[in-house]
């Protein structure tokens, strides 16, 4: 079953975007398959930020870990609800999330 | 008396797998090779990141370290007899007039070779800038990126900015040797060894540095040479703060670096390649593995190890011009007679 996630561009345009969850797919991964400007330049291992995001909707996600932590620490424009999209697994439990692409 | 240069067939630019399976291709077609890179040992990324992930896409092994597989390349190719220069950046690449390559390292090191495969991964690992206004305008006149000469802070005023391992031991350090050390942060938690965040607690504490949490310099001031920081405090509004130095650590983010300069196609950081045999739009350059891109490309150790065969073939065209080239397979002829 898909779900939908909303991706707020820089410029502020919101994408609507359609997401698999049995693929085992990262919300930087959904983002770079439909060309976003997410670069995902480590490949999904918390060592860039450039999937640096912020989550707008009140979802329940489950914790940074030490990794994205350490990462976000040293990443620019980093607000409270900062997270990595390469740490954000695509769920069922995020039906209706919105997030909003960090600049860069 | 000037070292002199280092001559070979294939000079390869990145230590990292693809880099050195290229030594092995290149070996059956006896053809000899160099290898460089940034990095103070091989295996690039594999080596540097995640030497104890296990990769599971090699064919043939159905887990494998990185640091592992990175060991089993070196074992590989070692019949080859490659020649390293590491820990040195690839600064410029020129040709000569008699048709060979000539690069030269940031040391100085001058490497010839008729062909060039540029094996760089990512790229060169370079000091994340923060997004301050201007900052350009004051690197070398006030801000910088490494401490590389503590010397140059003595008894001057610096400001620190940043909460990992580097930003702690610095301030540490510096404490005993500039005249105002200033830590700035922007979250009240360090991430640092908590020996490190203990030690600064203290030395805060104790009046010998000024720590500031919660809060980030967001502009530089200062008319050529850097004279003082402006900081913005979550709660307590902004302020300015004299400073001699401004040193921003907030790690390394991988760049294209000074390989951007060489006149190759780059697209979105990439250098563009045919796939035909992985060139670039420069005769005698190819690019293989993940710093490459065409249509279609994945970024896959195992993707990258076909592009430096498939290079290998063309590259004998350059180093033996004229000559037949031979495809063998390892099962027919070994490998020992052909490394001899």
């Amino acid at each position: 079953m898909d779900i939908q996630v909303t991706v707020i561009g820089r410029e502020g345009t919101a994408l609507i975007l359609d997401a698999p969850t049995d693929m085992n797919m990262s919300l930087m991964e959904l983002c770079k398959s439909y060309e976003l400007p997410v670069e995902g330049t480590c490949g999904g291992m918390a060592l860039c930020a450039s999937c640096h995001l912020y989550v707008l909707s009140d979802h329940n996600l489950p914790e940074p870990t030490d990794d994205e932590l350490a990462m976000l620490d040293s990443a620019f424009f980093v607000k409270s609800n900062s997270r990595l999209g390469c740490q954000i697994r695509l769920t069922d439990a995020l039906e209706g999330l919105v997030v909003a692409l960090a600049p860069v | 008396m000037p070292t002199p240069p280092v001559e070979t067939d294939i000079l390869i630019i990145g230590a990292g797998p693809v880099g050195l399976f290229a030594v092995f291709e290149a070996g059956l077609l006896k053809m000899r090779c160099h290898l460089v890179d940034v990095l103070p040992q091989v295996g690039g990324q594999l080596t540097e990141i995640y030497p104890k992930k296990p990769i599971y896409d090699i064919p043939g092994y159905p887990s494998v370290l990185a640091g592992d597989l990175v060991q089993n390349l070196m074992q590989q190719i070692e019949p080859f007899n490659p020649g390293f220069t590491l820990g040195e950046r690839a600064e410029s690449l020129e040709k000569l007039a008699d048709g060979r390559w000539q690069l030269t390292t940031e040391r100085g090191t001058v490497l010839l070779a008729p062909a060039v495969f540029i094996a760089g991964g990512l790229g060169c690992f370079e000091p994340r800038k923060p997004p301050i206004d201007n900052i350009d305008h004051f690197e070398d006149h006030g801000v910088e990126y490494f401490v590389r000469n503590p010397e140059l802070y003595r008894d001057k005023r610096i400001v620190i900015a940043g909460g990992g391992d580097s930003a702690l031991d610095w301030t540490i350090f510096l404490s005993h040797v500039a005249k105002q050390v200033t830590l700035v942060h922007r979250r009240t938690e360090f991430r640092g060894a908590p020996d490190s965040v203990e030690k600064v607690h203290e030395l805060a504490n104790a009046g010998k540095i000024k720590l500031i949490t919660n809060a980030e310099v967001v502009s530089l001031q200062g008319n050529g040479t850097l004279s003082g920081v402006h900081i913005a405090h979550d709660t307590e509004g902004t302020f300015d703060l004299p400073t001699d130095h401004f040193v921003p650590l907030f790690g390394l983010t991988p760049k294209l670096g000074p390989i951007a300069e060489w006149g190759l196609q780059v697209n979105k950081g990439a250098i563009e390649v045919d796939t035909l045999d992985y060139r670039t739009n420069v005769p005698g350059i190819f690019a293989i593995g993940d710093i490459n891109t065409y249509p279609g490309k994945l970024k896959l150790i195992l993707c990258g190890f076909h592009e430096a065969t498939l290079a290998c073939q063309s590259a004998f065209d350059l180093v033996f011009p004229g000559r037949k080239r031979s495809f063998k397979y390892t099962t027919v002829t070994g490998i020992e007679g052909l490394a001899s």
